[in-house]
Parts: structure tokens; sequence; C-alpha cells
């Protein structure tokens, strides 16, 4: 009793403080305290994250093509937040599903623009999706990254391709085999508008290089018996198989092929969609010898690709490969982020300007948007299949190939500015 | 499926026009996105009354509506593709110079919004005029659709000089004059879907309940004796299967200016599957449930795959299980059993508490 009447009275002495000051004291604590709650909310409002859009297909035919674009996106992503953000802000990813379904993909690409306002979209793979969401980032003047080597005869104002056009790949493969001494070619792809659009240059290359064509035979997306089409081959006795298959056709027809005792040495294939990671799927030994053309490949030795590979593989496991359509949105990342920081705005119609021109260290070496067309400044190189899946760099163009996505072989057209696509003099 | 008295008839259409008009105001409290995709799910709803129609009275299940969706479809888009381009740009990077002489009647409105529907009613005609004669039902017929969805699939993609391949129609920019960038066209386009849809509910609702329904529900449980009363059956099934493609070929014309793009994907195997699935999981047999399931579906459908974009077709799939399992009736068949079950476990409950005399005569059995 008596000791807690002590306490009582110890305490109220120790907080006796005189009247004259409690006013001011309260005034400063509100001043002070209202300062850091405007101070949060100010520092808040500057570094509201900003919202990117990640579209691709995640389930269906094409994920296993995407979802490794979409890890090499969400890499870069985590690299720049990592080093504090874009204009101290930190970057959010919104990723959404297009379902290797066209109509799905344009319904998410408005719901990321229109519902989630995000800055700027990377996504897409297939050319058909891609011809899906293009009206829609038109319609609304929006931001497209596209990371995937294309048929070309496209150069939207709201679209930045950092994957290859023909000219950057298709082309140069084509020469480079003409060069070797392969003249007659036959033409194998898959029945849609990219291997159709890509040998429509192939045919009008040989014609205008010397070179001759043997055959040409499509087969439906996700056909699985080649021994017709290989018996042909064998007819035709091509020096070359220029192959724009896409997808699991390129599991069967290797097989068959070596199955039907045809080796590189005898008739070597030349193929445009197949890389590193699709070479896991058809086993290196079915492709040994192979030849395929692309900007990027995972064996380039390069400081910058050395990086890249090992942050990609402590990320998502050391099985993983890295590929050009990967490496062209991780890069294509790093791009728009940097036009962010030249515009001083994550604004689309800002960044969109500040892009043209840019130049980046990719791991595929420098790159450049070309400021007219949209496309991207890269090197082009030949590689030949080895026994552990990599590639063996055979050729290369030296320095970055400049976009021309209207080659004069096959098109009329030219591009003036950016959107602005006209016909040309005669 | 039962007969409705005139006086129900009239009530349930008062509940139509409070429902219509509820739908005709959603424009003022849905963002534009979100009323653009509820327009989508609403042309799904004039297809799944097509297949309401056809399975769920008729007892024809065709796994093909997709192709008929597509036909409407591909009609709306290539009047679309002319409006935007003189010669569409597919043709041009397929090599072709001139526009084929079959496209050149697109350009006419006139002539482009009869055939959406004449077109699938046409194709289903021919379809089912020999099948139906030939006596091929069950899952024969819904083997045979599927087969033809697939064939037109892959005639599609493969002439692509004149179909657009894989990538299908798409880049369009006005319907009459109107750009489909602008939102007022977007919601004009909804309110046509709303009205399109309510006629559509009226007339299979008018089917349903004249002579012609009666003869449909006879064929799904008794062909045989329907046939030895004197009535022919293939005319009603190609009847009922030709208004059925003509409500999916409406559907797909009211979809593409809506969604801005048509493609062999969605005319293939899985949209159409996919389609039955929306009636099975509203309730066959009742044309609300049609309607209830297209739009629930596709509504569950695109807020799964927000929220959850790596994970959202497990939730799907786990869904359409348990419907499967849980309510083998549909929506519509659980809540109209339901109401009566319920009744059921309230009275026994009632009977065990107040009554603990033995009386298990009370009430019917019924276990599920």
């Amino acid at each position: 009793m008596f000791s807690m009447k002590s306490r009582n009275l110890r305490g109220r002495r120790f907080l006796r403080i005189p009247q004259k000051f409690i006013l001011p004291i309260l005034i400063a604590l509100v001043f002070v305290s209202g300062g850091t709650v405007f101070l949060k909310y100010a520092q808040a409002v500057e570094k509201e994250p900003i919202k990117v859009g990640i579209l691709h297909s995640l389930s269906g035919t094409m994920s296993i093509s995407e979802v490794a674009v979409k890890d090499g996106e969400l890499l870069a992503i985590e690299e720049i937040n990592a080093q504090g953000g874009v204009l101290g802000r930190k970057i959010v990813p919104i990723i959404e599903d297009g379902a290797s379904d066209w109509p799905t993909f344009a319904e998410k690409a408005k719901k990321l623009i229109m519902k989630d306002k995000v800055a700027v979209v990377f996504g897409c793979w297939t050319s058909a999706s891609r011809k899906a969401v293009l009206p829609v980032f038109e319609k609304y003047d929006h931001l497209l990254f596209y990371p995937v080597q294309y048929e070309g005869l496209e150069a939207s104002k709201n679209i930045i391709y950092t994957g290859a056009t023909a000219n950057q790949q298709i082309m140069p493969g084509v020469t480079w085999l003409l060069k070797n001494g392969q003249k007659k070619f036959y033409l194998l792809g898959s029945d849609y508008v990219f291997p159709k659009t890509c040998n429509l240059i192939v045919k009008a290359q040989l014609k205008a290089e010397g070179g001759t064509l043997v055959g040409e035979e499509y087969t439906p997306l996700g056909h699985t018996e080649y021994s017709t089409v290989i018996s042909k081959i064998k007819a035709a006795k091509p020096d070359v198989v220029f192959n724009s298959l896409n997808g699991d056709s390129n599991v069967a027809f290797f097989k068959q092929l070596r199955a039907a005792g045809i080796t590189a040495k005898d008739i070597p294939t030349m193929s445009v969609s197949i890389a590193e990671d699709e070479i896991r799927g058809i086993g290196a030994e079915n492709l040994l010898g192979h030849f395929a053309v692309w900007n990027y490949f995972m064996s380039m030795d390069t400081p910058d690709n050395k990086k890249f590979v090992t942050a990609y593989r402590a990320r998502y496991g050391k099985d993983r490969v890295t590929d050009d359509p990967i490496e062209a949105n991780y890069f294509g990342v790093y791009l728009w982020a940097k036009a962010v920081e030249k515009a001083g705005t994550p604004d689309p119609l800002k960044v969109r300007a500040a892009v043209r021109g840019l130049k980046f260290k990719a791991p595929e070496g420098e790159v450049t948007v070309d400021p007219t067309n949209n496309h991207v400044h890269k090197i082009v190189q030949v590689g030949k299949v080895k026994s552990d899946g990599q590639f063996d760099i055979i050729w290369s163009s030296g320095k970055p190939v400049a976009p021309d996505p209207f080659p004069s072989l096959v098109s009329n057209k030219i591009v003036l500015e950016p959107g602005k696509i006209v016909d040309r003099k005669k | 499926m039962d007969t409705k008295t005139d006086k129900s008839a009239i009530f349930k259409l008062k509940w139509f026009a409070l429902v219509m008009l509820l739908l005709a105001l959603a424009p003022f409290f849905l963002s534009d996105f979100r009323l653009n995709l509820f327009g989508k799910f609403l042309t799904f709803a004039i297809v799944a009354l097509g297949i309401d129609l056809i399975w769920g009275y008729a007892g024809i299940l065709s796994l093909g509506h997709g192709l008929f969706f597509g036909l409407g479809g591909y009609c709306m888009g290539a009047y679309l593709k002319l409006q935007a381009e003189e010669l569409p740009d597919f043709m041009g990077w397929s090599g072709l110079a001139e526009l084929p002489w079959f496209w050149k009647p697109f350009h006419h409105s006139w002539f482009v919004l009869p055939m959406t529907i004449l077109i699938p009613i046409l194709f289903a005609l021919l379809i089912g005029f020999p099948t139906f004669r030939a006596r091929i039902k069950g899952v024969y017929f819904s083997i045979l659709t599927q087969a033809l969805a697939l064939i037109f699939v892959t005639l599609f993609i493969g002439q692509q000089p004149y179909t657009g391949g894989t990538n299908g129609i798409t880049n369009l920019q006005h319907i009459f004059g109107f750009s489909l960038a602008e939102p007022a066209t977007m919601r004009g386009l909804y309110v046509i879907t709303v009205l399109m849809l309510g006629m559509a509910y009226l007339l299979c609702h008018w089917l349903t309940h004249t002579q012609l329904g009666k003869v449909l529900v006879a064929i799904r449980d008794g062909e045989n004796r329907l046939r030895f009363l004197g009535y022919n059956p293939t005319l009603f099934k190609v009847l009922v299967f030709a208004i059925s493609a003509g409500l999916a070929g409406l559907a797909g014309a009211l979809f593409v200016p809506q969604v801005g793009i048509i493609s062999p994907s969605m005319m293939g195997i899985l949209p159409s599957v996919e389609m039955a699935i929306w009636v099975a999981v509203g309730g066959r047999t009742t044309l609300k449930g049609a309607v209830i399931g297209a739009i629930l579906v596709n509504a569950a459908k695109s807020y799964f795959s927000e929220n959850f974009p790596e994970l959202w077709l497990y939730f799907l799939g786990v869904l359409f299980i348990s419907f499967v399992l849980l309510f083998p009736q549909g929506i519509m068949g659980f809540l109209q059993k339901g109401r009566f079950e319920w009744a059921t476990i309230i009275l026994r409950w009632r009977e065990k508490r107040f009554a603990k005399s033995s009386s298990p005569n009370g009430l019917p059995h019924k276990c599920h």
C-alpha cells in the first residue's frame, strides 16, 4: 500500500512540466508529425511504382517457348529494380496469359492498357498474336516491345521490334549458304504466315543471287508425319533444306530425317526457328552439324553475355538455356528503362519518341533502335549445332546490320518515319 | 420443358423486360473495358441459346458450333476488312494482287448483314439434311460435327491468301463509318448486342413454347414413338440445327467488331466444346441457364486469368469438374431441383424434431 502510493507520487513529479511550455510543445509535435506524414506522402507520390505489362502465352501450344521469354523480361525488371528502378521508381510487372489464342491476346492487351494503365507492354511471340494486338496498341496509341524474329513487312509506330526482320536473319542466311556453294534449295515450312512470307523472300533471293529451287512443302502446325516429305527431299537431291518449321513438328522432322539415314553431311539444313531452347526438345544428337541463323547465341564469348547467362541460370536453374528471343526482350526491357530515364517520364508517347536512336550494350553486342522504322540494328550470325546442344558460331556479320522491314525484293514499300509507310518511287 | 400456363409466361416476360433494362443500363456503371468484355460475353450467350435449343431441348449434342460462329464472324470480318483496306494486307503478303471474285460482294453491308446468318444456316442445312436423314445421332453426330470444325480450321489456315490463315482477319478500323476506336461505338455495339440477345431469347422462348418445342422434347425423349405418331423427326432436327447455327452466326458477327479479330482459333474444336460447357454449367433445357452459363463461365475465365495468370487453367478445370459432380443439371437445374429438395430437407428435419413418433412414410425418401 505504501509502496504503491510512493510510486504514484514519483510518477507525477517526473511528468511535471511547467504549464507555459505545454502549448509550444504540442504545436511542435503537430508540426513534426505532420511534416513527417507529409514528407512520407510526398515520397510515396513521387516513388509510386511504374506498372508494365507482360503478355505471353503461359498456357497452350506456345507456352513452351514464351514462358522462357517472360522469365527473361522479369529478370531484367528485377535487375533494374535492384539498382534502384527507373527515375527512382520501382517497376511492377503485371503478367497476363495470352493462352496461345489470338482473340485472348487482344482482350488482355486491352485490359493491360485500359484497366491497369501500364506504361508499356512486353510480349507476344507468334506473328498471329502480334497482328491481333497491333490494332489495340494503335487504337490507344500505346507501346509494345516485340521480341521475336519475324517475316517483316510491318512497321507500326506503336511497336518496337527487338527481334530480327527478314534482312537480319533469313536473307543473310540464304546468302551465306549460296556463297558456301549450296545452290539447290528445298524449302520446308509450317503452314502459316511466317514460313510462307519467309519463303516468298527466299525464292526472290534465289532468283536474284543465282540459286535454284528444287522443292517447296508446307505442313500444318503440329504435323508429325514426315516420311513423305523426306522421300520427296531424297528424290529432289537438294544441297540444303531451308527449314522454317515451327514448334513440335521440328522434333518429328529431325528424328525421322535421322532415322532415314540422312545426316548433316548428306543434306544439311538451315533453320530459322530452332534455338537453344528448341534443341533441348529435339535432342542435340538429331541436329548435330545442322545450321541455324540468329542474332544471338548462348555460346557467344563476350563478358556481357556471360553475365547475362550466369544471371539467368542463377535465377531460374542451372539446366536452363538462353536464346535469341529471350535475349531480345531482356535487352528490350533495358532499352525501355533507358528511354524512360531519357524522357524523364514513363508516358508511352514520350518514351516512344525517346527510344528512337537509343543504343544499348546487349548480351549480343551493341544494339541501336532505328529512328525511322522502330526495328533494331543487330549483328547476324550462323551457328552449327554441337553435341552439347550449343552452337558453334561459324560466321558473323561482324558489325550490326541495319533493319529493312520492307526488302525491295518482295515489296515496293518504304518506311519514311515510324508508322508512315509509302510506295517506293520507281 | 413443362407446359406453362399463359399467366406464368407473361410473368416470366416481365422478368425478362427487367433484365433487359438492367443490361441496357450497364454502360452507365461499367468501365469501357469491362463493358466491351461484357458485350463479348453476351454474344457468347446468343450462341449458348442456340446450343441449348438443339442440345437441351432436342437432345442433339453438336460439338461443332464454333464453325457456325466462325462463319458468321468471317463474313463480318471480311466486310470490316474491306472497309479498312482496298486489298486486305494478308492477300498482299501472300502474293495476291487482286481481290478474288467471292470477296467482292463483301463490300456491301446489305449483302453481308443477312449473310452472317444465312451462310451458317445454309451450311447447317447442307450438313444436317443428309446426316439426320441417315438417322445419324448421339455420339456419332457429335463426332461428325467435331470433324467438320477441324476440317474448316485446316481449310481456313491453309488458304491464307483468301482467309488470312492462322492470323485470321484483324486490324479492323470502321463499322458503317464509325471508328472502332471510339468508346461511343463500343457502347453502341453493346446496346445492339443486348437487343439481339433479347430477340434471340424471345425467339427461343417462343419456339420452345409452341408445338415445335414439344416436338423437340419428344425427339429427345422418344424419337421412335414420335415417328410412329406420324411425325418426321428429320425435318424438325434439320430445322433446329439450322436455327441454332443461325444464332451462332449472328453471335459471331457481333463478336468481331467488339473484339476486333476473327481467327480459326475461334472456330475449332476447343471453342466448340467450350460452348457446350457454357450450356452444361448454366443448365440445359432452360434458356435462362444457357445465358447465365455463358456469362458466368466467361466471367470466371477472365477473372481467374487476370488474378492468377499462371494457375487460372487449373482453377477453371476444378470449377468444371466440381460443377459436373455437384450440379449435373447445371445452375438452373440445381435451383429448380434445389427448391424442392430444400423443402424436403426442412420438412424432414421438422419431422424428426416435432414428431419423434415413427412415421417414415411421411415424406419421399430421396437421395442424390
